[in-house]
């Protein structure tokens, strides 16, 4: 007997590869990148004010290292100024001197010193430039100059047309005020700024409350921008360090720090492209996504191994559990035929006896006086033709017998239910008169054909409507099989008026070896026979049942024309021998 | 010899009629009935003096045969029951011996053995009844010799 069939495999549901790997993969990889962009994040927020703190801390010390410079030159001119009498210090040549000696001490952060009276007359210099009797009257610096006792101006150009700032302090005598100026050297002052050099772009400057450069930047800036236009408009508080976030004329993210010069006078700006900053922080990211991509690569190579690995396992169980199936199925349809054979024993005993006791009259009407009279003829007639009828009825019976065992042909050709109900109904007749159950059947004369294979329907209309009598037990009552359409279904349904399932049991019908019949009487393999065979040709069964109303079962199958089983329909034309 | 009075009873008609035929033939006094129901009409019908022995088929629809056993041996103890079976029912035969039948013959049966049998079951029959006469004869000359 042929149990392959190479239809089945195309009916296990195919397990992906590819999906198990993206699965597996997307298991693996989820939590690692979730927890990975956790990580990177809280870095990047610990190393962000990290940076903070210390671009706070060294520009707090620059800004008190150009304070302490200033204010140390202010010192120097108000030593001088209080140490000599004003008549020297109205000698250019006592004051050519002195600047002589601050050059040396201080590297030339000095440029000139001059001595000007209450009427902005310079009256005495010593410097580079051509200054003597100059006149600053209406210089910016002069009326301030004369209100304090000491002061530090902007960087501006001035008489000499370069720019540069200037120290003064004041000396009383009597009425008079003079002041003595000293210029401090630009170039000197910007290379305090210039020493402000972090990284690649991060750079200082000093610009003044009302937006001059104090020094010049490295790189060009613009003041009236965002950071810089809102700390000099006031919008922005800028009396103590301030660290801001905001855009560089390239348009690149940047760090923007500032801390108050001068009393306030002056803000000494520092700004860095936040990735130049964060520098540490985006290898670290590197490194991460490095890391990430890595594992990644791992996880995809093993979930790939795994899946193929699972895959062709599945593969594997799927093709034992067609083999069990069609063992099943065979096993179950041999059961039913040993249930049938002793009906049909029964069956075939009636028509042998009639024709024993028949060929017996014939015999006894022999023996008699006269064997040939004419009311003995007629009966040895009679006799006779009835033999001949039960004999016929012994042949009908081992025909339907025979062709029931006979078919084992798994192969899928056109069926029309409509046939095979009959030809089982014909086949349990015999079970059904003595069980006191009357079938009825509605069937629909138009039905479609469907494909599968007719020994498996054949099969599963037996399991069913033996069930069904089987349910209805001693009483007697009715077996209905209705066959009809429902959309693109054809249906097959077999009710009958019997005990009903219980709720508890309904779910475990379909299960192999499942029964309530007592030991012996049931393999529990019927319906889980006909779950396979329906589930196979595509089709579905179901269900119903009413405790003490009865059940129904349905089964509703495809309507054929499915190219898939007409292609394969070559190979699976096998004929038992 | 006694000549038995049998009762045939199968849904098989055909069957019944022939086996009537030749029964009657060996001077049996035969009647039939097609159903178990039918069979406890014929006997409740005044049938139970004149029936000896019942041939009951087992399988037969509605009442069968074990069921009709049970009747008949509750309502007519006297009556002697024989089973007549198919090959898959003689556990149902053997049921039946359980239950008082007589004896049981597997169809398609010999007519001979059948007649041996029949006879059998009606002395076994007559000697009950015989021995039951006895009792009360016995009973009655107790009563009288007091």
């Amino acid at each position: 007997m042929t149990t392959s069939n190479t239809t089945d495999l195309s009916h296990a549901p195919k397990i992906s590869v590819r999906s198990m790997v993206i699965g597996l993969a997307l298991i693996v990889l989820a939590p690692l990148v979730i927890t990975g962009a956790m990580n990177l994040h809280q870095f990047q927020v610990v190393y962000r004010n990290k940076v903070d703190n210390e671009l706070a801390v060294m520009i707090e010390r620059h800004s008190f290292i150009v304070d302490s410079f200033i204010e140390d030159r202010l010192s120097d001119v108000r030593v001088i100024t209080r140490q000599h009498p004003i008549e020297r210090l109205s000698n250019a040549d006592f004051l050519r001197q002195v600047l002589n000696l601050m050059r040396e001490e201080y590297h030339g952060a000095f440029v000139d010193l001059g001595l000007v009276n209450d009427e902005g007359v310079q009256i005495a210099y010593a410097g580079p430039f051509n200054l003597e009797m100059a006149d600053y009257s209406s210089a910016g610096w002069f009326e301030q100059a004369f209100a304090n006792e000491s002061y530090v101006s902007d960087v501006f150009a001035g008489l000499r047309g370069s720019p540069h700032f200037i120290v003064t302090t004041q000396r009383r005598i009597g009425n008079e005020v003079f002041v003595l100026k000293a210029t401090i050297d630009f170039e000197a002052f910007n290379a305090l700024m210039e020493g402000i050099r972090i990284g690649d772009t991060g750079f200082a400057f000093i610009i003044s409350r009302a937006g001059k450069f104090q020094t010049r930047p490295h790189f060009e800036v613009a003041l009236n921008r965002a950071p810089y236009a809102g700390v000099l408009d006031g919008r922005i508080r800028s009396d103590r360090i301030l660290v801001v976030d905001g855009e560089n004329l390239l348009g690149q993210p940047t760090i923007f720090t500032f801390a108050p010069l001068k009393q306030g006078n002056w803000l000494l700006c520092y700004q860095q492209e936040t990735s130049d900053a964060l520098g540490k922080v985006r290898r670290v990211v590197q490194l991460a996504i490095v890391a990430l991509l890595v594992v990644a690569a791992g996880a995809l190579v093993i979930s790939f191994f795994v899946s193929k690995n699972l895959a062709s396992k599945f593969a594997e169980a799927d093709r034992e559990r067609t083999v069990m199936t069609h063992q099943v199925i065979e096993t179950g349809r041999l059961a039913s035929i040993g249930e049938l054979a002793a009906g049909i024993a029964h069956e075939i005993n009636n028509p042998v006896a009639i024709m024993v006791q028949e060929a017996g009259w014939i015999d006894d009407l022999l023996n008699d006086d006269d064997p040939t009279s004419a009311e003995n003829l007629e009966e040895i007639n009679r006799a006779v033709g009835q033999i001949r009828t039960q004999g016929d009825r012994c042949k009908e019976i081992t025909y339907k017998l025979l062709s029931f065992a006979r078919k084992t042909d798994p192969s899928v050709r056109e069926v029309i239910l409509n046939d095979i109900v009959e030809e089982v109904i014909g086949l349990t007749s015999q079970k059904t008169r003595y069980a006191n159950v009357q079938i009825v059947k509605e069937l629909n004369p138009d039905l479609p054909a469907i494909q599968a294979s007719p020994t498996e329907i054949q099969q599963v209309l037996l399991n069913l409507v033996n069930n069904a009598v089987d349910a209805i037990g001693q009483p007697g009552g009715t077996v209905t099989v209705v066959t009809r359409t429902e959309g693109d279904a054809v249906v097959l349904e077999v009710s009958d008026t019997g005990k009903g399932i219980p709720e508890a049991n309904l779910g475990r019908i379909f299960d192999p070896f499942f029964t309530t019949k007592p030991v012996g009487q049931g393999t529990g393999l019927g319906l889980s026979i006909c779950y396979g065979i329906v589930e196979k040709i595509g089709g579905s069964i179901t269900v119903e049942s009413e405790i003490g109303e009865g059940t129904t079962f349905t089964a509703s199958f495809p309507r054929e024309t499915d190219e898939e089983l007409q292609t394969t329909k070559p190979n699976n034309e096998r004929e038992d021998l | 010899m006694i000549e038995p009075s049998v009762l045939v009873v199968d849904d098989e008609v055909q069957f019944v009629e022939t086996l009537v035929k030749r029964l009657v033939k060996r001077g049996v006094k035969v009647s039939s009935a097609h159903s178990g129901q039918d069979a406890l009409d014929a006997l409740a019908g005044g049938g139970a003096t004149r029936t000896d022995v019942v041939v009951l088929d087992v399988k037969m629809p509605g009442m069968d045969g074990l069921e009709t056993l049970a009747v008949i041996k509750e309502q007519h103890p006297l009556v002697e029951v024989i089973m007549l079976t198919g090959h898959a029912t003689v556990e149902s035969a053997i049921e039946g011996m359980k239950h008082g039948a007589y004896d049981y013959l597997m169809k398609p049966c010999d007519l001979d053995v059948l007649m041996e049998k029949l006879n059998a079951a009606a002395v076994k029959k007559h000697e009950h009844e015989a021995k039951i006469l006895e009792a009360r004869a016995t009973m009655i000359a107790l009563r009288r010799g007091d």
